[in-house]
């Protein structure tokens, strides 16, 4: 009998990271994309500070989730075949979103089984890593956190999504980025790994279902009594964000802003307004390549 | 005078909980016709059951936690129920055969079935040929998937539960709601009223109404206690059926599993053919792993082993034992590559212990014997996509079963993998796939692809395959974010903004963002300017 250990920890445990590079490719995910842009932006610079350069394909768009998870496979494939293209050189790709990560890591592989991309997408897999794992485990982003501009008091709700916690096994990472911020306290909502209700067309297919979950989760978390809630996927986010936003418009909970974790850590580090957060940031960046232009 | 009041008013109750429970009744089974959206919407506006299953949920991963204390021990102990699963199926043909000889030489009568009828069939024969007209069942989720109660009462033969949750499931005129706890939706009040309307006792008598724990198990017990002393056979699950020795193994809490299968003179074990082991040293992790994951038990009350009839000269035991072996639709899970670990299931129930739609849901909405993660992966293969397919989408794919299962059934993995089963372009209806080749396709194979819902992948392909589509389609939203806070949005991204406010894209894209920023270009590029200023 063969014996094999398949938890994602295990799995990552094995993983090898490379030393720091000279660039990497990010890839932003389609609801960065078009929903926190300011997280990308934010993510760019880290990397860019820590002496990376960071090339952003023009041609990336979605890594083909949605469909993969609703089981149209060809449709999935065709649109993974357009990232493999666009991140076809041989450096590292950091990934805004767990989620994205693990469809790029781990069910790649699968999906290009058999194909003649088998081989591109083997590789692309491999040196493809989630924000925080690169953050951690390439640039050790967390042990030089002390320094940070902005050390002024915040409560921050740290939610890893389920695919970060269960898929791409990098719950740590996030903890040790956000604990490690001088100022910040942690808190930690009721049944914190369980999931928001998210889950992509779930959320559509599934409405009362998921609308139900991420009510218990916006409630653990605003009972928290955080100021912030931080993750490294944007689908929860969304999700927690928009019913928290709700309840809150409807004078039925308190007002907490969301972040991705990227901004959490560029806006500590270099200062700014702690309070600036999703559209707030956006329009920043608008205003800075605006004035480039 | 006031004696006569009492009895008058009680009798009066009586009449009106049973006319209720009747209703009850009546609305469980119009439910279960229903579609799962109905069924779980239902489940989740009944704060009472959100409550049952809520804290059963937290209590059962609150127990196994407290069992497994050493992750890493716990890791190990996986690999080896993975291994130890993945053995027998690897061997399963085979192992089949040995178990077969080994139980005959035991004494123990082996029938196969393949379909739910062909075994509810070889049940009634055995049953009819002893004469059999009463039979106690103990615990078995395979009974109830070949549905051998109905089966078996239409004939005029009686069946009654001896498991404590399953006794008040049929009670009720229910199905189970989990496949370790059967009665895990009832609450204390109602199961008093339950048993207060409908049981009776063995002179016929009304049970008194009772919320006392203790004193509702002693009523129930007094009456299976009855009834196990008269039965003519007993009819039990098996949890594992080792193939070298030609034992099966029963695990159970209540006694009452040991007395299926050692009062009455005739015993029927009934068992999915996956459920054999090869040897007896694969027991032992096997059973903690079993009970630790189910009910944070480090071992089960009773652990039955059934080797054989009741030899010359002993005094206890059955006279004949049979053990059906029931296919049903494994043969063709067995066949099918990425689907074949459904297989290795132990039925612990840990998976639905910790899928968070079924905290929310329960076991009812799923409208199958098996609910849950598991019950989304197995149904729809031995029962078809076309009539099972709809629960599939009811999964975030959030991983907490997979890390739960104890012998690391991928179950994500095969719920995502049914989900494009059941979208495949190919329809194949159940008749062809009785046609055996060497991979069997699942039942009802693209059985839930619509036009509609393949349009809008194609559409979405098409925007996301092409740079210009996909920036022309951004730009959109990106420019026309004003559009996202009108409410003609929120009605269209409606069930979202039901309980959400509405997105709204933002001012530029990140491509728009990254491109101003100077980080567009090409890597080959870079690299080749950078080797000509190196030169």
């Amino acid at each position: 009998m063969t014996e094999q250990n398949t938890t994602a920890a295990a799995s990552r445990q094995s993983r090898v990271y490379p030393p720091k590079p000279e660039a990497v490719y990010l890839l932003g995910t389609c609801l960065v994309d078009s929903f926190y842009p300011e997280a990308g932006m934010d993510a760019i610079a880290l990397l860019q500070h820590a002496g990376i350069e960071v090339i952003f394909p023009q041609s990336q768009s979605c890594c083909g989730q949605p469909a993969y998870n609703s089981g149209y496979d060809e449709q999935a494939r065709a649109v993974a075949r357009t990232q493999l293209q666009a991140f076809a050189a041989d450096i590292p790709v950091v990934v805004m979103m767990g989620s994205c990560a693990g469809m790029v890591h781990k069910e790649y592989p699968k999906l290009f089984a058999g194909q003649p991309e088998e081989a591109a997408a083997i590789a692309l897999a491999a040196r493809s890593y989630e924000f925080s794992e690169f953050m951690v485990n390439v640039l050790q982003l967390e042990q030089q956190l002390a320094q940070a501009e902005d050390q002024s008091p915040l409560t921050v709700a740290l939610h890893t999504s389920c695919s970060a916690r269960r898929g791409m096994g990098v719950a740590a990472e996030h903890k040790a980025l956000v604990e490690n911020l001088p100022g910040v306290q942690v808190v930690e909502p009721e049944r914190v790994a369980e999931c928001c209700g998210f889950g992509g067309t779930f959320a559509v297919k599934q409405g009362d279902i998921s609308a139900a979950m991420a009510a218990d989760k916006a409630s653990a978390i605003a009972a928290t009594g955080c100021q912030r809630l931080v993750s490294g996927d944007c689908g929860c986010l969304m999700n927690i964000g928009g019913t928290l936003d709700k309840l809150q418009g409807e004078k039925q909970g308190p007002e907490i802003p969301v972040q991705h974790l990227a901004s959490l850590l560029y806006t500590r580090l270099n200062g700014g307004d702690g309070s600036q957060i999703s559209q707030k940031r956006s329009q920043q960046y608008n205003k800075k390549s605006g004035d480039k232009a | 005078m006031s004696q006569k009041i009492a009895s008058d008013s009680m009798h009066i109750n009586i009449e009106q909980l049973q006319q209720e429970l009747n209703v009850e009744q009546r609305e469980f089974n119009e439910l279960q016709q229903r579609h799962f959206k109905v069924r779980a919407k239902m489940a989740l506006e009944n704060e009472a059951l959100r409550k049952s299953f809520r804290g059963a949920s937290d209590f059962l991963m609150g127990k196994r936690k407290a069992v497994f204390p050493d992750e890493s021990a716990l890791s190990a102990l996986r690999d080896r129920g993975e291994a130890i699963r993945q053995h027998s199926l690897a061997n399963l043909p085979e192992l089949l055969e040995r178990l077969e000889k080994n139980l005959t030489a035991n004494g123990i009568q082996v029938h196969w079935a393949e379909t739910a009828d062909e075994a509810c069939t070889i049940i009634h024969d055995i049953l009819t040929a002893n004469n059999a007209r009463t039979v106690v069942k103990g615990k078995s989720m395979v009974t109830e998937e070949i549905e051998l109660n109905h089966f078996l009462e239409a004939r005029g033969i009686e069946c009654l539960e001896s498991d404590m949750g399953e006794y008040l499931v049929q009670l009720a005129g229910e199905t189970p709601s989990h496949i370790i706890m059967p009665a895990i939706h009832k609450n204390k009040a109602q199961i008093a009223r339950l048993m207060h309307a409908r049981a009776q006792t063995s002179d016929g008598s009304q049970v008194p109404y009772t919320e006392d724990v203790d004193e509702l198990i002693g009523n129930a017990r007094a009456i299976l206690r009855d009834k196990f002393m008269r039965a003519d056979a007993g009819i039990s699950g098996v949890n594992m059926a080792v193939a070298n020795t030609g034992t099966l193994c029963l695990v159970e809490n209540e006694g009452n599993g040991r007395m299926t299968t050692t009062m009455p003179k005739l015993h029927i074990a009934v068992t999915g053919i996956e459920k054999v082991v090869e040897d007896f040293s694969h027991v032992p992790e096997l059973l903690t792993l079993l009970t630790r994951s189910a009910t944070g038990q480090k071992i089960s009350t009773y652990f039955n082993m059934i080797s054989g009839p009741k030899k010359a000269g002993e005094l206890d035991g059955p006279e004949q034992v049979h053990l059906v072996l029931v296919d049903n639709g494994r043969s063709r899970i067995f066949s099918h590559p990425v689907l074949k670990p459904t297989l290795q299931c132990i039925r612990c129930g840990a998976c639905m212990n910790h899928c968070p739609v079924y905290a929310r849901v329960g076991g009812h909405a799923y409208g199958s014997t098996y609910p849950g993660p598991i019950g989304q992966v197995v149904t729809p293969q031995i029962a078809g996509l076309e009539k099972h397919g709809d629960m599939l989408s009811a999964c975030s794919l959030n991983g907490a079963c997979g890390e739960a299962c104890p012998v690391r059934i991928p179950l994500p993995e095969l719920i995502r993998e049914l989900r494009a089963e059941a979208v495949s372009p190919q329809f194949t209806d159940a008749a062809a796939v009785s046609n055996a080749t060497a991979v069997q396709e699942v039942m009802g194979r693209g059985a839930k692809r619509t036009l509609g819902e393949s349009l809008i992948w194609r559409g979405w392909a098409l925007t996301h395959r092409f740079a210009p589509l996909y920036r022309i389609m951004t730009t959109a939203m990106t420019r026309g974010r004003g559009l996202f806070r009108s409410k003609a949005a929120a009605a269209l991204l409606s069930p979202w903004t039901d309980s959400r406010s509405t997105p709204q894209p933002a001012r530029r894209s990140l491509h728009e963002l990254a491109k101003a920023r100077g980080v567009a270009g090409q890597y080959q590029n870079n690299t080749a300017d950078k080797r000509g200023d190196n030169a």
